[in-house]
């Protein structure tokens, strides 16, 4: 129950120095970052530590270590002091062991509450990473996590909902969702500058979704999902269509435990505008709303005042346990912002949640629960490693709840590390009749090549010249689109050789859309989603209980050295012969007056009679 | 001048021609590209549904126990009666009840049925002989001096659909049957009123057809409080708990819908479709500040600002996203610390014993005080006061009348269901008519609207949903007719069911709003310069016959 563990602290992850860059050995190494975390960390026992080999080894180490405080830090016992604050949090939650380990814990029950609480079936945690950007830009970003353990591959007609919100829990066992993705994305991720995001999106909204194999009709399933999504979070997916909807066949993989070969959808829509009336609805779907806890800070004001925002939810089954035995549901809520807090400071690099935010931490959510709370003194920073995108880095651990910790960087933040994989787009071509669509796609690894899995979605008014598709593709799968009906797409397999620059063009010519079907505002032109790249090894990881801090494990994968990413370039914006749309008026009273004009004469040919005048003769009219 | 005259006559047949061509050929071509698909719909039959004659059957059977017929009069009476009322409720709505009893005398295993010590237990038993269909009544008379009923009660109403009628006293020897009889008779209508349907009842639950007049405003809230029918409902529990973090509460809620709320919603199954969940929302707070009163040492919610309540509240709830059923909300509150305890009190002041209201259509809120001096407190909830609150709210909402028997009633404890089968008999009578009623007033709207706007496409589908609702409402009239309620409820939610589809179909909208006069703007570039030749050489042609006749006259004078 209630495995929440109280961690009421506030951490701060400082980037002491990059131990070792698993992937990237051209490592320019040293980064001084700093990197704040919050984290209510939920743990369970069933934890599948790396140290040790055999679980019932790994209870009984962290029963024995329960006492022990944290060791002081010291540079090379960072693993260590990382592991040690799991062992002291794996303490509380004794509680859910499963009945073949309670051999090593029936002691520790003992000191827990009398009556112990029923066992809780959902968890909560939350995470707020702040991560000075070499640009001087600062990157926040939170995330909330609940997981929701309850049988849902069975139809369970009556549902209890906890700490997951009803409306997402209904609309997934209403149309029998196996996995479901929604992003907003407001502003482009400058990778080169940024380096790679913890989780990629596409400007604007992205759907993906996985259907179990028991729905009968996935269009109708689908067109109904897209409009009760766009009421939850307030959005225009309801614009979602056949036209704009693919089934990418290789490109997307379900992130969780779910069967594979379920219809899958992805719609992108690159024109939505995300703002505060996105936000509101996504923070109803916490549980503790934006009165604790970390949403606390996200003040709309200050949020959507930033060069890049994002929004994403992301609901996926994941296994319980090593052995995946049980199942949950995990529902990821993520927010992300840039802030261009160097310019508004004028240039000196400092930052504070308050400078960031107008708001400070308060309180924390109190939707966890625990035996025992274990505070860190503020002056002993604890260090924690984790392993993003193949970028080790260890993240000093500061006590936040005194507040003479905020605002000051240790260092000048170092040298980031330079993005694996960036995309590139744009048209090319003159006039509107025709042009060419441009993919660069580069590799930055020095020695090491990627086959890499490009999807392309292109809508039917581009039309596709396919055979000038200039592209290394190992493997080709194209779908031709249908006027008004569907999408181009295209999947390629790319090879790409280290250190390079791939390019994948293909011409295309602009259809004439019927004057209904332009926008409002045609002279801004008509976007096209972006390319999305998917390195094809994908070893995914579906254990949920695999301890980590959250923001390393958006893509969960099994081996720190491969791992799983997404590259999104930017959207195209392709403007089209656009029409005067006083025209349709026009056109009809210029055929009218043709028409009239051609009817009266034949009409003054058939009735009149014409002679030659004669003198002394009048013509007489007939009529 | 022959040839000059000869080519005016060609020219006059020609523009003759033309006029010919352009009415005959043109004017329908542009009638026929122009115009809207429209479907044919049964307007004849929706035209007689306008009017409407319910008439509602009701079998009921009165047994005559050992004791309570004389020899004489058992040979003497008439094995069926029927009795027919008639009430116009307006001018295009007749009500018309029929009530087919029948009498007999008690079979031998009911007489030992009927020798069980109490009224439940015969009750028990004579369920066990037969099953009674669905909307009848069987009535046992019983001896005067039965001790089955206790002192002063002349009628048992049981959990099924059987009442015990103790016998009055002109039924002893030597009165004449027709007295008897006629004194019986108006002790079943009574029993009827309660066990099956009463004319008010009725009207209420035609109120989308007819006009009713409340003479009280209770009598408006009343008729208020239940849901409409509707084919589904969503049964939502929630928890509000506003101070998450001294107020660790746990609520069972999963055992206590098995064990509560399930029964009854499956003894209601026939009805509609029922969805149940539950969720737990924290920091939500109710709308209005509670005052503080200081002789209960608590503090207070007044009847008069409950209605503030509800808003800020609705908020949080969560619409339901996957249907559009209606949702009944059920909300525990359990106030924080800083406004604990926390009572609502009524008009006169006076603390509500349960500490709940109900919101009319909307649910009920219940107010679960916790007393706990050091926070933070764990709580559990106690999960039976909670639902016996909820349950009866529950049922007022889905418009389980519990209206007080009359005086010599006793009502039976109904069942672990919590709900007596005559109880729910009261149910589909009232919500089959109210089905018919609106369905009818669907379907004729939709009609009426179809007709006045010409301009409405109606497609093959709409006018399929219509027959289809046409179609099921005569099968429901007809079965309510035949006195067979589950099937006349049935067909009436199917007639809803269809009618709403065709009422609410988007296609219904696509040209509504196209209006005459641009379409007008658009014709007149081209019907001008055609149709002012053809007119103008039609009228000097008229004005030259007219001319030609008056010479001829001029001639012949």
């Amino acid at each position: 129950m209630l495995a929440f563990v109280l961690c009421g602290l506030v951490y701060v992850f400082v980037t002491a120095d990059v131990q070792e860059t698993n992937q990237v050995k051209d490592a320019e190494g040293q980064t001084h970052a700093v990197e704040e975390e919050r984290q209510w960390e939920a743990t369970e026992v069933e934890t599948n530590l790396s140290l040790t080999d055999t679980p019932s080894d790994n209870e009984a180490d962290h029963v024995q270590t329960c006492d022990r405080p944290p060791p002081p830090p010291a540079k090379d016992e960072i693993q260590e002091a990382a592991e040690e604050v799991r062992r002291d949090s794996l303490e509380t939650n004794i509680v859910d062991v499963p009945s073949d380990k309670v051999d090593h814990v029936s002691d520790t029950k003992k000191t827990l509450d009398d009556p112990p609480p029923p066992p809780e079936k959902d968890r909560f945690q939350e995470e707020l990473v702040i991560r000075p950007l070499h640009s001087g830009d600062t990157y926040a970003s939170f995330q909330f996590r609940t997981l929701w353990d309850t049988d849902f591959f069975r139809g369970n007609k009556v549902l209890y909902y906890q700490l997951f919100p009803k409306s997402l829990g209904q609309v997934i066992s209403k149309f029998s969702v196996s996995e479901l993705h929604i992003s907003f994305t407001q502003g482009y991720w400058r990778t080169m500058q940024w380096g790679q995001p913890f989780l990629p999106s596409p400007p604007g909204a992205e759907l993906w979704e996985w259907c179990q194999d028991t729905v009968t009709d996935v269009d109708i399933a689908w067109k109904e999902l897209t409009n009760v999504l766009s009421g939850i979070v307030c959005a225009s997916l309801n614009f979602i269509d056949s036209t704009n909807t693919v089934q990418p066949s290789a490109s997307f993989k379900p992130l969780g435990v779910g069967n594979g070969n379920a219809f899958s959808a992805n719609a992108v829509l690159p024109r939505e505008i995300v703002c505060t009336e996105n936000l509101t609805p996504w923070k109803k779907l916490l549980p503790c709303g934006a009165k604790t806890g970390l949403a606390v800070l996200m003040n709309s004001e200050k949020v959507f005042h930033s060069s890049f925002y994002s929004q994403a939810l992301h609901i996926t089954p994941v296994c319980q346990d090593w052995q995946c035995k049980s199942t949950a549901w995990e529902l990821k809520r993520t927010l992300n912002v840039v802030f261009d807090l160097h310019s508004s400071g004028q240039g000196k690099r400092e930052w504070s949640l308050f400078k960031m935010f107008s708001r400070t931490l308060t309180e924390a959510c109190p939707l966890r629960h625990c035996g025992e709370q274990f505070e860190l003194s503020p002056a002993t920073p604890l260090l924690s490693q984790a392993v993003v995108l193949g970028d080790r880095r260890t993240y000093s651990v500061y006590d936040l709840t005194n507040q003479a910790t905020f605002g000051q960087m240790p260092a000048e933040s170092g040298d980031m590390l330079r993005p694996l994989l960036h995309g590139e787009r744009y048209v090319a071509g003159y006039g509107l009749p025709t042009g060419e669509i441009h993919t660069l796609v580069y590799n930055h690894h020095t020695y090491r090549a990627f086959p890499v899995l490009l999807l392309d979605t292109v809508p039917w008014y581009l039309r596709l010249y396919i055979h000038t598709l200039t592209t290394p593709a190992i493997y080709i799968h194209y779908q031709p689109s249908k006027d008004r009906l569907q999408p181009h797409l295209l999947e390629m397999l790319v090879q790409l050789p280290p250190n390079s620059v791939t390019e994948v063009t293909v011409q295309f010519e602009r259809a004439l859309l019927k004057w209904t079907e332009y926008t409002p505002d045609p002279n801004h032109g008509f976007y096209v989603g972006p390319l999305l790249a998917v390195p094809s090894v994908v070893a995914m990881d579906t254990n949920s209980t695999q301890e980590r801090p959250l923001f390393s494990s958006f893509f969960p994968c099994k081996e720190e050295s491969s791992y799983f990413m997404r590259v999104y370039t930017e959207p195209l914006l392709v403007n089209l012969p656009t029409p005067d749309f006083s025209m349709p008026y026009n056109v009809i009273c210029l055929t009218c007056t043709v028409m009239a004009v051609g009817y009266g004469s034949l009409y003054n040919l058939l009735t009149h009679t014409f002679q030659v005048e004669e003198p002394g003769l009048r013509c007489v009219p007939l009529l | 001048m022959a040839a000059i005259e000869v080519e005016r006559h060609r020219g006059r047949l020609a523009a003759l021609a033309i006029a010919v061509v352009v009415i005959a050929v043109g004017v329908p071509l542009w009638w026929k590209t122009t115009e809207t698909y429209r479907a044919w719909l049964p307007v004849t039959q929706i035209n007689q549904l306008a009017q409407l004659q319910l008439q509602l059957s009701v079998e009921v059977e009165v047994v005559f126990s050992r004791g309570t017929l004389t020899a004489e009069h058992q040979k003497k009476i008439d094995p069926t009666h029927t009795r027919l009322e008639e009430h116009p409720v307006d001018e295009t709505t007749v009500l018309s009840y029929r009530y087919e009893t029948r009498y007999r005398t008690a079979t031998i295993m009911e007489e030992d049925a009927l020798n069980q010590p109490t009224a439940a237990e015969t009750d028990e038993s004579l369920h066990l002989l037969s099953e009674s269909p669905c909307g009848s009544v069987v009535i046992y008379v019983v001896p005067e001096s039965t001790t089955l009923l206790p002192e002063g009660v002349s009628v048992y109403v049981g959990q099924r659909r059987t009442a015990l009628l103790r016998a009055g006293r002109p039924m002893r020897v030597g009165v004449g049957l027709k007295e008897v009889l006629a004194h019986l008779e108006t002790q079943v209508q009574q029993v009827l009123k309660v066990m099956s349907f009463s004319h008010s009842d009725i009207t209420a639950a035609l109120s989308d057809r007819v006009r009713l007049d409340y003479s009280s405003r209770e009598g408006l809230a009343d008729s208020m409080r239940a849901f409409k029918s509707s084919p589904g409902y969503e049964i939502t529990f929630s928890l509000l708990n506003p101070d998450p973090k001294s107020h660790h509460l746990h609520w069972d809620i999963e055992a206590a819908v098995q064990s509560y709320i399930q029964p009854l919603l499956s003894k209601l199954a026939p009805v509609a479709d029922f969805s149940l969940d539950s969720q737990i929302l924290y920091y939500a707070v109710l709308g209005v500040n509670p005052r503080f009163d200081p002789s209960l040492n608590a503090y207070t919610l007044n009847a008069d600002s409950l209605s503030h309540v509800i808003n800020p509240v609705e908020a949080r709830l969560g619409s339901s996203a996957a249907s559009s059923n209606p949702v009944l909300n059920f909300l525990l509150y359990v106030p924080d610390a800083r406004h604990s305890p926390l009572y609502i009190t009524d008009h006169r002041k006076y603390t509500v014993v349960s500490n709940a209201f109900s919101s009319p259509r909307w649910g009920g809120i219940m107010v679960y005080n916790v007393n706990g001096t050091e926070l933070p407190v764990h709580i559990n909830i106690d999960m039976t006061r909670v639902m016996g609150v909820f349950l009866a709210q529950l049922r007022l909402m889905l418009g389980v009348q519990s209206s007080t028997p009359p005086p010599g009633f006793l009502v039976g404890p109904c069942g672990p269901a919590g709900l007596a089968d005559w109880e729910l008999d009261r149910l589909l009578w009232s919500r089959s008519v109210e089905n018919v009623a609106t369905a009818t007033t669907t379907i004729t709207s939709l009609a009426q609207l179809l007709d006045q706007i010409g301009n409405i496409v109606i497609n093959d589908n709409i006018a399929e949903q219509v027959s289809a609702a046409v179609a099921s409402l005569q099968l429901a009239v007809g079965q309510l007719e035949a006195g067979n309620l589950g099937l006349a409820l049935q067909y009436s939610k199917e007639a809803i069911l269809h009618s709403e589809r065709a009422f609410f179909d988007p296609s219904l909208l696509h040209l509504l709003y196209f209006p005459d006069d641009q379409k007008f703007a658009i014709y007149i570039p081209l019907f001008l310069p055609m149709c002012v030749p053809i007119l103008l050489s039609l009228l000097k042609m008229a004005a030259e016959a007219r001319q030609r006749r008056r010479e001829r006259q001029d001639k012949k004078e």
